[in-house]
């Protein structure tokens, strides 16, 4: 196996790997993060409006997580520069 | 298939590169300055307004709000910049019903423009507030150790805020590319659709943020008694007033 084959199946690899192991944590996280909210305006629903508002501000927090993921996804995808550089190096020879 | 609007060039000379997201940022502040002035060209204080100028207004009121809400006394100091923040990114998000248009935050260059400019406007306005002696040493709270994770926290949430508004506009577009070349009719219309909510969510998400670090920056004189004091009469929050049969009046 040449070091192109090889860089082409680490990163096909990894690309699907990051995604599917990195939205596990953050999609447990925003589950969580949800009930609690839905039981808080259970509890007071005159504090809708702020208990909304942080609700929505911790969901974004929490999904950057699943975004850096998605970022480092489709740079290997995409945008990647050990297959730019072997594919360079290849069509060089 | 590209990662941003950064790669559709239309002029290049040298190393100076006319790309779509210059394009399309240069539009956007074209129809954001040009459609102001001409709404607010004639403004009415009576009742009788036109409606471009109420929906401003009720765009002002709300951004407005939402800064006193978060804590910050004055909020129409931090109005100009922090309303730019969420209207150009609202913007940018919205004008994706127009065809052939990519909004230009989906390019890493233009969210991390924006958020230096939240990192330089932080300490702007915390000195502005508490003096250069009183900001720095709020890195200091609560003990000196802390100092370096204060500051790779600066550091971090910088980058943080950059990274998710990129992800979260490249990954609509992207996930619009790719189905177009699956199913061409319907789903990508409810994908476009989901792409605009979360553009808007992240447009307020950005525009909360910046709030929060800046209110952060400029909080600590208000927790003394002295300034709580003074400022509890001028501030936004007032003791709500309890009617006569005792239920609490509706917000």
């Amino acid at each position: 196996m040449d070091s192109m084959t090889l860089i082409a199946i680490a990163s096909i690899v990894t690309a699907g790997l990051t995604i599917a192991l990195g939205s596990i944590g953050p999609a447990l996280g925003e589950g969580r993060a949800v009930a609690t909210a839905l039981s808080s305006l259970a509890q007071q629903p005159d504090a809708a409006t702020t208990i909304t508002r942080t609700l929505f501000v911790g969901l974004a927090m929490i999904e950057s997580i699943a975004i850096y993921c998605f970022v480092v996804s489709m740079i290997l995808i995409f945008a990647n520069p050990f297959w730019n550089h072997i594919i360079a190096h290849a069509a060089g020879k | 298939m590209h990662l941003s609007p950064d790669g559709i060039i239309f002029w290049q000379h040298g190393f100076l590169k006319l790309n779509a997201t210059i394009a399309f940022t240069w539009g956007l502040m074209f129809v954001l300055a040009v459609g102001s002035k001409l709404v607010t060209r004639k403004l009415s204080t009576g009742l009788e307004r036109s409606r471009w100028q109420n929906l401003l207004e009720i765009v002002v009121t709300a951004i407005n709000g939402q800064i006193a809400e978060v804590g910050l006394r004055q909020p129409e100091k931090y109005l100009g910049f922090l309303g730019t923040l969420f209207l150009f990114v609202a913007m940018a998000s919205i004008f994706t019903i127009v065809p052939g248009y990519e909004p230009p935050t989906g390019s890493l260059s233009t969210t991390a423009a924006l958020a230096v400019c939240v990192f330089v406007a932080v300490p702007l306005f915390g000195i502005e507030d508490r003096g250069l002696g009183g900001y720095l040493r709020a890195y200091l709270k609560p003990t000196v150790i802390m100092l370096p994770f204060n500051i790779i926290s600066e550091l971090s949430r910088t980058l943080a805020l950059a990274v998710r508004l990129f992800g979260n506009m490249m990954s609509g577009t992207m996930i619009l590319a790719i189905l177009l070349t699956i199913t061409p009719f319907i789903f990508p219309i409810a994908m476009s659709a989901l792409g605009l909510l979360t553009g808007m969510v992240q447009a307020y998400i950005f525009f909360i943020l910046a709030t929060v670090y800046i209110a952060a920056a400029t909080r600590t004189r208000k927790a003394t008694p002295e300034a709580k004091a003074e400022s509890k009469p001028e501030g936004k929050v007032e003791p709500k007033p309890k009617a006569k049969d005792g239920t609490k009046p509706k917000e």
